[in-house]
């Protein structure tokens, strides 16, 4: 490993930190509004983070064009967001404010965010609400009229909003209203169905991207004076995951080969409560929000190897693990502290089902203590979801459940303003590695993509618009015929292949590896081999490759061959990154360095830092530039949920 | 188990289609109708075909990407589910399946079963909105919502934009897309200020956009996977016809 280099500058302001976002702001140079319909701005991604920057920027008056996969903006990945978003409005009375929410974001965590971007989020989030309650998005609300909230795991508050179990879902369709109100004036150019291939630089600055139109096969160019990436998160790295199978690390892994460094990539959540895999079929994997640990009670039997029904363990023989190990937050503990409890019962041979990889998920007490009505209320379309896709009856008997990878707190490396190493080019959403450091609290990430995309990048954008470092060339610029001629060249090879194996399956063997290896505890012995694998994985990959059809015209598996081939290469990097931190934090857990009793043993001396990967070649190893963490206001203590 | 499948290939929105007939083996009931054909697809690529094309995302009944007309029906068998959603449990070993694209007007088929739903982005774009700009808004508090409004406003706001209203009507009508829209924001204390007018341009557009008229047919509340009423049409009814009467502006 190359030794690291103390460039990076997160740009973050000093002072208190109340007072930094305020002053940032007044800092940052203005646009007047005439200006700004002379810059173009790209925003890539429809989702929470990419609608609400695209809408946002073209009220200012900036000329947008915006990008998506799906036929539509209204589908993207954010509409599957279930159990709701934080804001800190205290609207319970019950002790929150925006320094408990940054507090227990900083904490949550695991220390490994940066202060001033947490801060920041906590700050915006009640507007946010507000913002979406004016949109018309219909959250749930009390008798009186007013909002209602809810509790997620990780902290004692009830600050949670929610839609239903579909708090994604109308979040997006807000953001996608407003971004369609710009669409009819105008000041949106909407193309989807096209994916992003490349990030096109002019000496070193991101001066526009090339697409391809998925319908046509053609190549497009776009040219603008910045480009906004909002592409979501990597979790389909490991195939089975809960992310929709159009997620991808392509866009963000192309902009990291054009100089953008990759934060964190170890970072991967895995959720405490999924439906378990039944079989080798599987595309995907379907979460069960975690709101549903509200009033669900996690246990497995006490004895291992017990194979009753569950309706046959007296309540005696029946271990509530998360409520033994963990008195004070019991089963609302924060999701990697519940997944790596799970995965402990289930090594030890507690797991339950024919698998023996699941776990219960109880309603019996809350819905004798509620009513069975209240709990259809509450959580009436997750309860059909699971009984559609299982066949069994959650009112009857409990749920089982078993973690799956679930969300990315890693992504692209940005400063302060969300903008990357590369110039000119931004990073919003789940797509950068600003604010969840090693660990996310459930109902944040839709807080921080909406936090990105209203508030945050459309007034940091000016960071470098009025920088006087724009680069804004002709579409016929070299840089673009280069882009272009390389992105066919790509596509070209993979049909050109013709191997004996389909993308699919690949893609299969790659999560395999990935799961058993980088997923929920990683060992530095795993980790090298893990490595050696994927190498060996991604030469099969480039000779065996069967990628059927045409470019010329609508081609799934050629869109797919193009993203797994960036997770063979991305993968590496995720597993040199889980091997060069050695401790354990948050999702990241090395088995090597454990407490006693098997929680997470963090090392603050040598690792509180940001990892951001510099690529030097596909087959090369990245070399690693550290962003120093200090933690001015949330000292890093043991985290303990006890 | 095995099954037949009978299913629409069509290889570009100018060229003609046709039905092929497959067969697919080691289906398991525990698979999504989804990774039954990708079960298929895998099978066809590696006998050197072209697998089928079809839209789908999140597999989880909520994107509304998914759209395949099963057995002559809209998502297939069961009500209230999307495509994806549907399991190979409710199908009998050795049974036959057909297969197709939702089919309108204004739904073109890019490719075998995926279709342009391009119109329904053009009817929302029309005015499926709430003009309030970022940074304008009061607090969330600030405008009460009673619980039963909300309720109603989510109910119709459920809707997932799949099309299978339009593929299930006999007009090819989109009034059940565009009512939901038009009812979720109308129940709202926040939606009223644009209330009519919203609706004459939601309407005029969806009529521009080449979509069939109502009928009362009620096939599309049938189909719809989210199960959004036919009540919500009456609520557009009422609000375009006080909007055509008071002579408002679209
Ligand atoms: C099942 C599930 C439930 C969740 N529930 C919650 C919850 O209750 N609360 C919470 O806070 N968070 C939740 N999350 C997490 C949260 O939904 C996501 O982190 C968040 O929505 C991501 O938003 P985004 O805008 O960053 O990206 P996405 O919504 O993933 O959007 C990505 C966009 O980028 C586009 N795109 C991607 N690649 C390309 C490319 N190459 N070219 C062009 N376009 C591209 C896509 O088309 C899409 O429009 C949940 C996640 C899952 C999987
Ligand atoms: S694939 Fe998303 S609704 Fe079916």
């Amino acid at each position: 490993m190359s030794a690291f280099n103390s460039q990076l500058n997160s740009h973050s302001p000093t002072g208190p930190i109340e007072d930094r976002w305020t002053n940032h702001r007044f800092d940052l140079n203005l646009i007047n509004p005439a200006n700004r319909r002379k810059f173009k701005v790209i925003v890539v991604g429809t989702g929470l983070a990419g609608g609400s920057a695209a809408a946002t920027l073209a009220e200012m008056g900036y000329e947008v064009t915006s990008f998506c996969i799906q036929d539509s903006p209204r589908r993207a990945h954010s509409i599957a967001a279930q159990g709701g978003i934080n804001a800190s409005k205290n609207y319970q009375n019950d002790g929150d404010s925006t320094y408990r929410l940054f507090y227990d974001t900083v904490k949550g965590g695991d220390f490994r965010a940066r202060e001033s971007n947490v801060y920041r989020l906590a700050q915006v989030s009640g507007q946010i609400i507000d913002q979406c309650a004016a949109q018309g998005v219909p959250f749930a609300r009390e008798y009186g009229g007013y909002l209602a909230n809810r509790s997620f795991g990780g902290a004692q508050v009830s600050r949670t909003f929610y839609a239903r179990g579909q708090t994604g879902q109308q979040l997006l369709i807000g953001a996608y209203s407003a971004l369609m109100r710009q669409v009819s004036a105008g000041k949106v150019e909407l193309l989807p169905r096209r994916e992003m291939v490349e990030l096109v630089t002019v000496d070193g600055v991101a001066s526009g991207v090339v697409v391809r139109n998925l319908i046509t096969g053609e190549y497009e160019r776009h040219a603008a004076d910045a480009v906004l990436l909002c592409t979501g998160g990597y979790g389909n790295v490991f195939f089975l995951s809960t992310n929709a199978q159009a997620s991808n690390v392509t866009a963000a892994w192309r902009c990291h080969k054009k100089g953008a460094y990759f934060a964190n990539p170890c970072f991967t959540q895995i959720h405490p409560t999924c439906i378990p895999v039944s079989g080798d079929h599987q595309s995907k994997l379907t979460l069960m929000s975690e709101s549903l640990r509200n009033d669900g009670r996690v246990w497995v039997p006490a004895k291992a190897g017990d194979t009753r029904a569950p309706a046959d363990i007296p309540e005696s023989e029946r271990d509530y693990y998360l409520e033994r190990r963990y008195p004070s937050f019991g089963n609302l503990v924060p999701r990697d502290v519940a997944s790596r409890a799970s995965k402990l019962e289930c090594d030890e041979g507690r797991g339950i089902g024919n698998t023996g990889l699941a776990v219960y998920l109880d309603f019996a007490d809350a819905i004798k203590r509620d009513g069975e009505d209240a709990i259809r209320q509450r959580y009436g379309n997750l309860f059909q979801m699971y009984q559609m896709i299982t066949g069994e009856d959650p009112y009857r008997t409990p749920m089982r459940i078993f973690p799956a990878v679930h969300y990315t707190m890693g992504g692209l490396w940005v400063d302060y303003n969300l903008q990357t190493t590369v110039p000119g080019l931004f990073a919003l959403g789940e797509a950068n590695f600003s604010d969840h450091g090693a660990n996310r609290l459930g109902a944040s990430a839709l807080m921080q993509g909406l936090s990105d995309g209203y508030f945050v990048a459309p007034a940091t954008i000016t960071a470098h618009l009025a920088s006087g470092n724009v680069k804004r060339v002709s579409i016929d610029h070299p840089a673009f015929e280069e882009a272009e001629a390389h992105a066919k060249a790509r596509s070209n090879k993979l049909l050109s292949i013709q191997g004996g194996r389909t993308v699919e399956g690949l893609h299969r063997d790659l999560g395999q590896i990935m799961w058993d290896m980088v997923g929920m505890s990683r060992s530095g012995a795993g980790l090298r081999d893990a490595i050696s694998q994927i190498r060996a994985l991604r030469e099969e990959f480039w000779s065996e490759v069967r990628v059927p059809g045409e470019n010329s015209h609508l081609n799934p598996s050629l869109e797919k061959a193009g993203r797994v081939a960036d997770f063979m290469e991305f993968g590496e990097l995720m597993a040199q990154d889980a091997l060069n931190r050695e401790e354990s934090c948050g999702g990241h857990f090395r088995e090597e360095h454990q407490t006693e009793d098997g929680e997470a043993a963090r090392n603050d001396e040598d690792f509180s830092y940001a990892a951001a990967w510099e690529h030097q070649g596909v087959d090369k190893e990245a070399s690693l530039n550290k962003e120093d963490l200090t933690f001015e206001y949330v000292k890093p203590s043991t985290r303990s949920y006890k | 188990m095995k099954l037949t499948l009978q299913i629409w290939r069509q290889p570009s929105a100018e060229a003609d289609g046709n039905f092929e007939i497959y067969t697919v083996g080691g289906v398991s009931e525990d698979m999504s109708f989804l990774e039954m054909i990708d079960q298929l697809n895998r099978q066809i690529v590696l006998d050197g075909g072209e697998p089928v094309a079809f839209d789908h995302d999140c597999r989880e009944g909520i994107c509304g990407m998914c759209s395949m007309v099963i057995n002559g029906e809209v998502h297939g068998p069961i009500k209230g589910t999307t495509t994806c959603q549907l399991h190979m449990r409710s199908f009998k070993d050795g049974a036959k399946i057909v297969i197709e694209p939702f089919r309108a007007k204004a739904f073109p088929v890019v490719k075998d079963l995926a279709v342009d739903r391009s119109a329904f982005d053009a009817i929302i774009t029309a005015g499926g909105f709430i003009t309030s700009r970022t940074g304008s808004a009061p607090d969330g508090n600030a405008i009460l919502v009673p619980k039963e409004d909300a309720d109603q406003a989510m109910d119709a706001a459920a809707c997932i934009g799949c099309g299978g209203c339009v593929a299930a009507c006999p007009n090819a009508a989109a009034m059940l897309f565009t009512a939901a829209k038009v009812t979720h924001l109308g129940s709202l204390p926040q939606g009223q200020p644009e209330r009519r007018a919203r609706a004459l341009s939601m309407v005029q557009e969806m009529d521009s956009q080449g979509f069939g008229n109502c009928t009362n047919e009620r096939e599309c509340e049938a189909a719809c996977p989210k199960e959004i009423s036919v009540m919500t049409i009456a609520q557009m009814n009422r609000d375009y016809l006080r909007a055509s009467i008071a002579g408002d502006e679209a």
